[in-house]
């Protein structure tokens, strides 16, 4: 089981409220994302949920049990830090029994479990070795280790890939999402990397300021995006923003069209522009197109190579029924 | 050019170090020298400094006429004593100054260290009053607490330093792994914080068993520790050069050898965290 529900919890560090009310509820066997940029609160709402941070008001419910008064310890969740959190005194054997140890669970049974651990996580070579000794993919996987064998309700990830170079990421990003196919637990994971939360979970939810913009599927998010904060948040690269008569043409005050959603042409279209920057990628092609009237060059994104440089001049057009309307509010319009 | 000028400053630097080094350490030399003089040659003007006749009268003189291995003993039982039991308070104190800081924690640390500043002989008739009226004078009981909360102010400000190098996450790590108060001490934070305590340990055995104030004003004769055995030798029948230095040879010989065999760790905790 790992159901968590949070009810108008709120947070505030002295006069500061960095999360105001905020209502949440996650189901049992769900792999949901925070995502934000820097300092939404994300990591302050996960702390709030492991109890490493006291609420200053409003209810967390586990599985039913009011759990807001409960220590970390007792609530029956694991977490996997950012900077992984071994204990370097400690044989990576002893790092992943250390939470066994402390539930006082007899040595053959730790023993067993440790081993069940290290082969799922391919750490069996690894044991004996000290956490200084390992690269930093071992020591992500001793960690997530250490979560797996105390059978949590739920696991909690604070961003645990940011230490981690680009290809390791994207393997670690499959390992996870592998794990929570096989042990269906309950999942929350922390990032800043919208690729990541798109890509890993079942359940965004985007975070400003520590204020829920929108909770949904990745793909409800990509395609209803509920205000230009979400719209521009998700996807990459970001969706392009255009105002003034772009926008009116739409009865809007801001239009976002994706730059996967825009067809480039050498002799019509409806918008025009020159080439600025184009990046080819052989997969793909994304060019940088400067408008009249536009501050950010626009985004293009097509798929293969298509031969437009630095200069040539370029025609526009967006798909009609992938254009995002938003008013002045900045919410979406139906 | 900037190599030549970087060999030159290392040298003098190298100068000043053992220019620094020997001042500090002449008087000790000169102390074990004087201690295998006999009582005349201790005197004689000039000194003679390597060419005298060596002899041990002194040391065979001074365990004659009073007990060292007495003294020796009570001193260890007063400086490992009260460093234990400091470490037993402070190392709970320092632990929730470090990760569970308050709005006065600060405040806190400073008054402690402020206690230290205040003279001892300031406090001294009303504490000997108190061990008077207790009955704890010269006993070593008595030493063991007061020598506890000389140092204590020392113990937490140094253990204060070390915990917070230790990073919080690992903490908290140890807490979301149901880890209670507790067993997150035993378990995770004193082990990682063992080179700092280790140096605590060490210097605070130093502090006190050279501490001489408290020592020679609370106690007579059971609990006497080495301070009072070097310090009966420098009174009322008149000085004796030679049998105050071996007295003071006998005194310091014990703390130097575990000094020197515990330099790296000394070292190395002190240093704690200054290089990662």
């Amino acid at each position: 089981m790992g159901q968590i529900t949070l009810n108008q919890i709120t947070k505030s560090f002295g006069d500061v409220q960095v999360i105001p009310p905020l209502d949440l509820q996650i189901d049992d066997g769900e792999f949901v994302v925070f995502v934000g940029p820097s300092g939404c609160g994300k990591s302050t709402l996960l702390r709030l949920i492991a109890g490493l941070e006291d609420v200053s008001s409003g209810d967390i419910t586990i599985d039913g049990k009011n759990a807001t008064e409960v220590p970390p310890a007792k609530r029956g969740l694991a977490m996997v830090f950012q900077s992984y959190a071994l204990y370097p005194h400690m044989s990576v054997r002893k790092n992943i029994a250390f939470p066994l140890r402390m539930a006082g669970i007899d040595k053959a049974a730790q023993d067993a479990k440790v081993a069940a651990a290290a082969k799922v996580l391919n750490l069996t070579d690894y044991l004996d070795r000290r956490p200084g000794q390992l690269s930093g993919g071992q020591r992500q996987r001793v960690a997530i280790g250490r979560a797996i064998v105390r059978e949590p309700a739920a696991f909690l990830f604070d961003e645990p890939l940011s230490n981690l170079d680009a290809a390791l990421r994207v393997n670690m990003r499959l390992e996870i999402s592998e794990l929570h196919q096989s042990l269906k637990t309950t999942m929350i994971y922390v990032t800043h990397d919208q690729v990541e939360a798109m890509t890993m979970a079942d359940k965004i939810v985007v975070l400003q300021a520590g204020r829920i913009e929108q909770v949904g599927s990745p793909l409800e998010l990509y395609h209803t995006p509920r205000n230009k904060f979400v719209a521009g948040f998700i996807g990459s690269p970001k969706m392009n923003f255009l105002t003034g008569s772009f926008a009116d043409e739409f009865d809007a005050a801001t239009i976002g069209v994706r730059p996967e959603h825009l067809t480039v042409s050498q002799s019509d279209g409806k918008w025009v522009g020159k080439v600025g920057v184009s990046e080819h990628l052989g997969s793909d092609t994304f060019l940088y197109v400067d408008m009249d009237g536009v501050d950010e060059p626009i985004t293009v994104r097509s798929s293969g190579e298509i031969g437009f440089r630095h200069g040539d001049i370029v025609h526009l057009t967006p798909a009609p029924d992938k254009i995002h309307r938003f008013d002045n509010q900045d919410l979406r319009i139906a | 050019m900037a190599r030549a000028v970087s060999t030159r400053r290392k040298a003098l630097v190298t100068i000043c170090a053992w220019a620094v080094g020997i001042a500090i350490f002449f008087p000790i030399l000169w102390t074990v020298l004087t201690s295998f003089k006999t009582e005349a040659e201790a005197i004689a003007s000039p000194p003679s400094f390597l060419f005298f006749d060596w002899t041990l009268e002194n040391y065979s003189t001074v365990q004659e006429r009073s007990d060292y291995f007495r003294h020796f003993s009570n001193s260890v039982i007063i400086s490992f004593g009260s460093t234990l039991l400091g470490l037993l308070i402070a190392i709970p104190a320092a632990w929730s100054m470090a990760f569970v800081p308050g709005k006065r924690t600060k405040d806190v640390l400073m008054w402690m260290l402020s206690t230290k500043m205040l003279p001892p002989v300031g406090v001294l008739i009303p504490i000997y009053l108190l061990f008077r009226d207790t009955g704890l004078l010269d006993t070593r009981i008595g030493l063991v607490m007061v020598l506890t909360l000389i140092n204590l102010p020392i113990i937490v400000w140094m253990l204060f330093t070390y915990f917070r190098e230790i990073p919080g996450e690992i903490l908290e790590a140890a807490r979301m792994d149901g880890a209670e108060l507790w067993s997150e001490i035993v378990y995770v934070l004193t082990p990682m914080a063992v080179p700092g305590i280790a140096s605590t340990l060490l210097l605070n055995i130093i502090l006190s068993w050279n501490e001489a104030f408290w020592t020679l004003n609370l106690t007579a004769v059971d609990a006497a520790p080495l301070t009072a055995f070097i310090a009966s030798y420098s009174s009322p029948e008149g000085l004796f050069y030679a049998k105050l230095s071996a007295a003071s040879t006998m005194a310091i010989a014990p703390i130097l050898i575990i000094g020197w065999f515990s330099q790296k760790q000394l070292v190395r905790g002190l240093t704690f965290g200054a290089v990662k």
